[in-house]
């Protein structure tokens, strides 16, 4: 089995405003997303040779490739549509790669979006699934919930403990989020804010839960060893992992719910081609699916960055702060940039590649070299780990 | 001897004080409490409740026929009887029917299932009977009534009492009605219809069956009348020469009120819960007509006592804080719409009914693993169609994680999720709980299983599972 590391270079990104875009349809986001990373490539539209879309939804504009080659009038070329729950972004820069990397396509561009906002509901939208009956009234909230009930009653931390540690969490995104010009959110709250802020599904509170915001990113990618050619400092990369368990977890017997499997075997894989054989010493900084706090705890240790059952200690610590050991979600995270869902993993590696070319502005990480982005969906069913570096080493 | 085997009783754990209801309208409560279904109940649910209540403990596959009696099924055309058997897990080779339109339905149901038996048709029977009747608002009706639901399995052995006379008369009289237009009960002068109807009717069942029997007021330990309110039973029966201090079952209609076509049966059962070896029992419902039997309880009686009965249901109880939540339950009033609808689909229900109705589960042959809903492959070692199906339903599980979701809708928000497991395997049960004070969950709370209305998308009752606090 071969591995993916140095094979395929990252040339050009674009990420539009993301927010309550409501005076701008997928198609606005899309075309301003992907004209900011043919400019940030050099390239004309015309040089692209394939396109992967992702997104979850979009049914009201049709399905396909169409949603991409509309907007782009990028006619004439291969375009596939990908949906991988909140892995969908990932999913198709991962895919964009394969077909480049086995030398078929020269330029690709993976484009990512999702308009949330035009459905009148709040949320990601209640009970919805594959059975007449057997999700009745799950959320997303209460799935993560399920999570932060265990997590608090297998560690033994008291409620309150428990609030506070996954509040730290958000007031240390929103602190990242409030120095980013296009996330969601760019203000800070206070630890006393996130933690008597009003109960979404008991024991995550309103600062616990992500935005639901409308956005899109691209990324536009050639082989390696053409990459120079494009730029000087294009970024390379080192791995790709993708992992599911089961559709409902909910009823998987023996699924312990205090962490999440699916990252765990997503991340050896990634850290396997990439050689990392101590993620928390060898990354310099992750942007990770922080679709809640309590997501974001657990992730800290199925990344490998905090052993088991010690991550409190590691908030507490500030070591996943900005400044800190391992900075984490340095753009705010979904928590503050927002997840529309099919742009959050191409949005997850924009903020490592303007981190690692040394254009983080206010929130640039020190010596980055090499960055994890990760995303988990589904009720949590799968999860995609990337890895990137500036050295081709 | 042809008799009673069994019987399981259920009244919803909702009881709203008839002040609250008063107090809502400016009319005088007439005292006590009324059970009411909760939002996720009906008449089914309910009859499945005292079916399971009933069946445990016994052999299932024995039954050989499942009635349902009801004025308010929630369909019109199709049968509940099929449903409940299903969910009860009971053969496909049975007789099932549906008994309707009448508050006497309940006592048909135990007159055919009788009947059946003693034709030597069939060994045993379950008749199930439930209602849940809406009173106009403002009307004693709607203080009056009540929600229950009974079940009683009828068979030629081991029975804890023996019907030893039937008797019945008919009479058509437009006394108390709903017709195909009505949602709420109506009813014509009420001393027109105690006088014509009710009192009318019970005495000439009650006169012929004794003249019939040669039986005497005195023969009888008990008497079991139907009573549409807490005082016309009192004196039916003192004008039939029953003693109503000491032989007149206690009606339940200051606790739990008028179960309808529920509620002859709900009684016999309460009496049933006091007989001794030898005592007989008088039990009369009413509906344009009446139905009387004589009933004599035997020495078996006892190993019936551990039962789910009525007086155990009784005594299970929560307080309803509002009159609101009474008309959110039976849809009365229009809450917001739902946002996002479940799919219906009666082909994904109907052929995933040993899982979504009987509660089955997978068990595999290779490596034991237990899993809901039924797997062809197993989770733990990816064999392939090597499972047996075991049932769920009946088996306790503990809270392995919950959450109070305030986001998820619903009639009665927060909505309450876990993840149970069960005891049988370990397997995992994604569920609502209900019944329940939501401050009262907690991890590793014991649960048992219960049989819910989920929703009415695309036109049909999608019934499923769910948890509550076992009791």
């Amino acid at each position: 089995m071969e591995s993916i590391k140095d094979k395929i270079a990252i040339i050009g990104m674009g990420c539009c405003k993301f927010g309550e875009n409501w005076n701008k349809g997928p198609e606005d986001m899309i075309i301003e997303a992907a004209y900011e990373a043919y400019e940030d490539a050099g390239i004309d539209p015309k040089d692209i040779q394939a396109a992967w879309l992702g997104t979850v939804g979009a049914h009201w504009i049709g399905m396909g490739g169409l949603a991409l080659a509309e907007p782009l009038k990028l006619q004439g070329i291969p375009i596939t549509r990908v949906e991988n729950w909140c892995a969908t972004g990932h999913e198709a820069l991962r895919n964009a790669s394969f077909a480049v990397a086995c030398g078929m396509y020269d330029i690709a561009i993976a484009v990512g979006f999702e308009k949330l906002k035009d459905t009148g509901f709040p949320g990601l939208g209640v009970g919805r699934g594959m059975h007449p009956v057997m999700e009745m009234r799950r959320t997303a909230p209460s799935s993560f919930a399920f999570i932060a009930t265990r997590y608090f009653h297998t560690y033994g931390l008291s409620l309150e403990e428990g609030k506070e540690t996954i509040a730290k969490i958000a007031v240390k995104n929103h602190k990242n989020g409030s120095m980013h010009p296009k996330a969601h959110f760019q203000r800070e709250i206070t630890l006393e804010q996130a933690v008597k802020a009003p109960i979404i599904a008991s024991p995550l509170g309103l600062f616990d839960c992500c935005g639901n915001s409308d956005g899109a990113a691209v990324a536009i990618i050639t082989r390696a060893d053409l990459a120079k050619k494009f730029r000087d400092d294009p970024i390379y990369i080192k791995g790709i992992g993708l992992s599911q368990n089961s559709m409902m977890p909910h009823f998987q017997p023996g699924f312990d719910w205090t962490g999440f499997e699916v990252t765990q075997t997503a991340a050896k894989q990634a850290y396997d081609q990439a050689g990392i054989k101590n993620p928390r010493k060898e990354i310099d900084l992750a942007v990770v699916h922080d679709c809640f706090t309590i997501t974001e705890l657990i992730i800290y240790e199925d990344l490998g960055f905090s052993p088991k059952g010690k991550a409190k200690e590691d908030v507490d610590a500030g070591t996943f702060a900005l400044d800190g050991e391992l900075p984490v979600n340095t753009d705010g995270g979904l928590k503050c940039f927002g997840h529309p869902v099919g742009a959050s993993g191409l949005r997850m590696s924009y903020e490592i590649y303007k981190q690692l070319q040394g254009k983080g502005d206010k929130r640039q990480v020190k010596n980055a070299e090499i960055g994890l982005a990760h995303t988990l969906g589904g009720h949590p069913s799968v999860s995609c780990v990337m890895l990137y570096g500036n050295d081709r080493g | 001897m042809v008799g009673i085997k069994s019987y399981g009783a259920y009244i919803p754990i909702s009881r709203m004080n008839r002040d609250i209801i008063g107090n809502a309208w400016g009319t005088r409560p007439i005292g006590g409490e009324r059970s009411v279904a909760n939002y996720d109940e009906d008449s089914l649910s309910m009859a499945v409740e005292a079916a399971l209540n009933c069946l445990d403990g016994e052999d299932r596959q024995g039954v050989e026929g499942l009635f349902f009696a009801s004025t308010t099924s929630p369909y019109k055309e199709k049968a509940c009887s099929s449903i409940v058997a299903t969910v009860a897990d009971l053969s496909k080779n049975i007789w099932t029917s549906d008994f309707a339109n009448s508050l006497r339905a309940g006592t048909s149901a135990m007159r055919t299932a009788l009947n059946t038996i003693k034709s030597g048709e069939a060994k045993s029977i379950m008749v199930t009977a439930a209602d849940c009747r809406l009173g106009t608002p403002r009307s004693v009706d709607e203080q009056t009534f009540g929600d229950g639901a009974a079940a009683l399995l009828l068979g030629d052995s081991d029975v804890i009492a023996t019907i030893e006379d039937v008797y019945s008369v008919s009479d058509d009289i437009t006394d108390v009605w709903r017709t195909d237009q009505d949602t709420f009960v109506r009813s014509w002068e009420d001393r027109w219809v105690l006088v014509n109807g009710y009192t009318k009717n019970m005495k000439a069942a009650i006169s012929g069956i004794m003249k019939k029997s040669g039986l005497t007021p005195k023969d009888f330990a008990k008497v079991v009348l139907y009573s549409p309110d807490a005082r016309s039973h009192m004196d039916l029966a003192k004008s039939l020469g029953f003693d109503p201090k000491t032989q007149l079952q206690d009606p339940l209609i200051t606790t739990v009120g008028n179960l309808g076509t529920a509620q002859p049966l709900v009684l016999l059962i309460s009496a049933l819960e006091e007989a001794k070896a030898g005592d007989k029992i008088l039990l009369a419902s009413y509906g344009d007509g009446s139905d009387v039997f004589i009933i004599r309880v035997t020495d078996a009686i006892e190993k019936a006592k551990n039962k789910r009965g009525v007086k155990r249901g009784v005594g299970l109880k929560m307080m309803l804080p509002s009159y609101q939540k009474y008309l959110a339950y039976r849809q009365l009033v229009s809450l917001p719409e739902e946002f996002i609808k479940l799919f219906p689909s009666a082909s994904v229900m109907w052929r995933t009914q040993k899982w979504v109705l009987s509660c089955h589960g997978s068990k595999c042959k290779h490596c034991g693993l237990v899993s809901f809903p039924i797997q062809r492959v197993c989770f733990g070692c990816h064999s392939k169609d090597e499972f047996e199906e075991v049932r769920l339903s009946d088996k306790k599980g503990k809270v392995f994680t919950y959450s109070l979701d305030n986001l998820a809708g619903g009639v009665d928000p927060p909505t309450v999720q876990t993840i149970v497991e069960s005891e049988e395997g370990g397997a995992r049960i994604y569920c609502l709980m209900t019944d329940c004070n939501p401050k009262e969950v907690k991890v590793g709370l014991p649960v048992e299983m219960t049989f819910r209305r989920f929703h009415r998308e695309g036109g049909f009752y999608n019934y499923f599972w769910k948890c509550r606090p076992a009791r």
